[in-house]
């Protein structure tokens, strides 16, 4: 008894073509918008696992998870429910939003200490 | 009951290796597991603890820690690193003549496993069910060999080095045909294989091959050709700590329990005394935990938030650009459902 609320497209893809889908929110009939599964196409534990991390630190969700429905098919079933009522969708924007965050601050700090170190071997050898 | 903070900060910070089994495994540290700690995800306190160190770095390796940051973000580039950075392979063999004893399928599958030194951020992906390819998407090589017998071969020989021309088909005999303005633009840049010495095939005096190839982008979950990296790996960063000095004989017993260089002996005023030297050269053999004297006098394990990230590129680009190339893949993931969101929201 489960209904397909939104259907989301690949705004890549040319106009006209049939689009295939990238994101999908499914919903029980009876349950409020607290309590829903997202269907993530072309993804895997790589976005599943982090992303399921960044929504727990959440304190407004009462449980985040996910599954790969099966190993043939590239899409995983990402579940989110959250306290007092709360639309799913707002700690599922801020996970994805605090995940690019921090991944931007791994960057800096990486290409930072890249540079550091060529700068180091540099003098080293001078 | 309530459990003391020191013990509840090993469970959070510690994975434990005991005798039996490996404790401690999980991350638990999410809002509402402990009282009295904020788990609340904090970009500051992230940003504060967060450090990178480089270890040693070349263009073919790159070893570095990364510190305070969860498994599952950790893992995320590893796999990134090892499926999702795209990179050139060969993908469409056109073979006009084989006459060697390779079979073809056997000869194309050979050449799509060598790497192609290509800058594959300069390329497009080939769209599905285009079989021509442009100057964009697409690389073309070309191998033209042909074996002949040596004429100034003397009569008495039986070395085939001696004997034959070109018995030993190389990468290094791949040339690379420009398409379209490809020659201007990579001029400098020349494309081929990363290494020359591959061998590919074995040929015997009029046997040849003539093969043109198409390399397209790609990624590792396709098929392991585009993996980019060799090995992608991480470790966590042993801990060894002693509940108790250990002293005299029982010292020199630990030592041989451990990988050399881990634990040092001091002699001091005529005992000796042991001490971790270099918890990094532990492999995390729990040797020591079958000697009934020592095993309640050591603690092992791991440091959850430490992670040492070994990376050894296939050659076409260097290790530390993968690496930045796989966080910002990460990135893009994000980007690509946060884009959706934005444009469900304005529908």
């Amino acid at each position: 008894h489960f209904t397909k609320l939104l259907f989301y497209t690949n705004s890549m893809a040319t106009e006209g073509v049939s689009r295939k889908p990238i994101l999908e929110m499914v919903q029980a009939e009876s349950a409020d918008e607290s309590c829903v599964t997202y269907v993530m196409h072309d993804e895997d534990h790589t976005l599943g696992n982090s992303l399921c991390y960044m929504i727990m630190k959440n304190p407004e969700v009462e449980f985040c998870g996910y599954s790969i429905t099966h190993s043939s098919e590239s899409k995983i079933n990402f579940r989110i429910q959250t306290k007092g009522g709360l639309p799913a969708i707002e700690p599922f924007r801020r996970g994805l939003t605090e995940l690019n965050d921090l991944c931007q601050h791994v960057l800096n700090t990486f290409e930072m200490s890249v540079k550091a170190y060529e700068q180091q071997s540099f003098e080293d050898m001078v | 009951m309530a459990v003391p903070r020191s013990r509840v900060d090993e469970i959070r910070n510690c994975i434990t290796l005991t005798e039996y089994g490996v404790r401690n495994v999980h991350t638990t540290d999410f809002p509402g597991n402990y009282p009295g700690y904020d788990d609340t995800w904090s970009q500051k306190r992230f940003e504060k603890n967060f450090r990178i160190n480089i270890i040693n770095m070349d263009d073919s390796t790159v070893e570095f820690d990364m510190i305070g940051i969860d498994c599952a973000i950790a893992n995320a580039f590893r796999r990134i690193l090892l499926a999702e950075v795209p990179t050139m392979a060969v993908e469409k063999v056109f073979i006009y003549n084989n006459t060697s004893i390779v079979q073809d399928e056997i000869l194309a599958h050979r050449l799509g496993l060598i790497p192609i030194k290509a800058d594959p951020r300069l390329f497009e992906y080939r769209n599905s069910g285009d079989e021509e390819g442009t100057e964009i998407d697409t690389i073309q090589l070309q191998l033209k060999v042909k074996c002949t017998r040596n004429p100034k071969a003397t009569k008495e020989s039986s070395d085939p080095r001696e004997l034959y021309v070109n018995h030993m088909v190389y990468s290094k005999h791949i040339k690379w045909i420009p398409i379209g303005n490809q020659a201007d633009h990579f001029g400098e840049a020349v494309i081929g294989p990363v290494h020359e010495d591959i061998l590919i095939a074995q040929l015997r005096p009029g046997q040849e091959l003539d093969i043109v190839m198409h390399c397209v982008k790609g990624i590792g979950k396709d098929h392991a050709k585009f993996s980019p990296v060799a090995t992608a790996s991480y470790r966590l960063l042993p801990e060894i700590t002693f509940l108790e000095p250990i002293e005299g004989e029982l010292a020199e017993k630990l030592k041989k329990c451990f990988s050399p260089g881990v634990i040092a002996i001091d002699v001091l005023e005529g005992k000796k005394l042991a001490r971790v030297a270099n918890a990094r050269l532990d492999t995390c053999t729990r040797e020591v935990l079958r000697n009934e004297e020592l095993k309640h006098k050591v603690k092992i394990g791991r440091v959850r938030d430490h992670f040492i990230f070994s990376v050894e590129s296939t050659g076409i680009l260097p290790a530390a650009v993968l690496v930045s190339e796989a966080i910002k893949v990460m990135m893009s993931k994000c980007q690509r459902f946060l884009n959706e969101l934005d444009l469900a929201q304005m529908e």
